[in-house]
């Protein structure tokens, strides 16, 4: 067993290789999953697969923090928000895919993807930086140890960059959530009989002008 | 770390291209929200491969908020969604035209 460990440190970029290719191959598979699924509950836990696929590529960037908030945001509360809707609002409706009511829209879809894919592949083709500007002007995500002095955590580096050049976002993010629950709130409450008798009375005036339109053409 | 941030960008670029597609090709609206994330976890792939190329921490600091919005889009999205369920019976993209300003 120590033996494979020290064979796999010693391959590090292997081992980088083989992380990547496995959660390449995991995320691409769950992406399609979420895209081509029937049922939204297969749709949601493909979307499982994806999102932890990108958060191990999170810590191979050695974004430790990061990864965990993917995984305790992410898997553990918006997927689990996303089933609980789709139980709620009933699991048996499938929809009818075939049905297009946008004509064209399908292949101008697709042919965005290929060209995407095509340009992906010209850029790889390329072999030009892909990265340009200044580094580490935000103050640096790795700090590379010096000898006798404490490596600084990942962790660290951004709470210290949160709590000082993102401090006026961060707060704003605070308001954001605020308006966020509030909203919910509203739009989760019951209505009162007066409030569903307008609603239901606009309706029928909508759908009687659509009638109308209809007869009129 | 040795393996090129080209190939973490690329996978971003890919997955992105597939949330889009997912977007354009679906009607039910709570898969299309999943497209929606797909789309935003794309990007926090190649905002922290970024991050990582320059060595800059702000890169990492913006998929922070990103993680802070989508939660709270999420939130809403399906608020709103749920409350549309409760009136009618199917909630396909077209149905929603009442939504119009």
């Amino acid at each position: 067993m120590t033996a494979t460990l020290g064979v796999l440190a010693a391959n590090a970029s292997n081992v980088d290789t083989g992380v990547f290719a496995v959660c390449a191959v995991v995320m691409v598979a769950g992406a399609l999953g979420v895209v081509f699924s029937r049922h939204p509950v297969h749709s949601a836990l493909s979307l499982v697969a994806t999102l932890l696929g990108v958060a191990v590529l999170f810590v191979a960037q050695e974004a430790h923090f990061l990864a965990a908030v993917q995984v305790i945001v992410y898997a553990g509360a918006i997927v689990v928000l996303f089933l609980f809707v789709i139980m709620l609002v009933g699991v048996d409706r499938e929809e009818d895919i075939d049905d297009e009511p946008l004509r064209g829209q399908r292949v101008v879809g697709a042919a965005l993807g290929l060209a995407v894919l095509f340009l992906v592949i010209a850029l790889f083709q390329l072999g030009s930086s892909w990265v340009t500007g200044e580094e580490s002007v935000r103050g640096a995500a790795q700090v590379t140890a010096a000898p006798g002095v404490e490596p600084v955590e990942n962790v660290e580096q951004l709470g210290r960059s949160l709590f000082t050049d993102f401090l006026l976002p961060f707060e704003i993010t605070g308001v954001l959530l605020v308006i966020a629950v509030v909203g919910a709130v509203v739009l989760a409450r019951r209505l009162t009989k007066e409030e569903l008798a307008e609603l239901r009375a606009a309706e029928l005036v909508e759908v009687n002008q659509d009638l109308q339109e209809k007869v009129e053409s | 770390m040795t393996l090129g941030g080209e190939w973490y960008l690329g996978l971003a670029a890919v997955i992105f291209t597939i949330g889009a597609i997912g977007l354009l090709y679906r009607r039910n609206v709570l898969v299309m929200f999943m497209c929606v994330e797909l789309m935003l976890n794309a990007v926090n792939l190649s905002f922290v491969t970024m991050a990582r190329m320059l060595n800059d921490v702000g890169g990492q600091a913006v998929v922070f908020f990103v993680l802070v919005v989508a939660a709270a889009e999420v939130v809403v999205g399906l608020g709103i969604i749920v409350a549309i369920y409760r009136r009618r019976v199917g909630a396909t993209a077209d149905d929603l035209h009442m939504l119009k300003g």
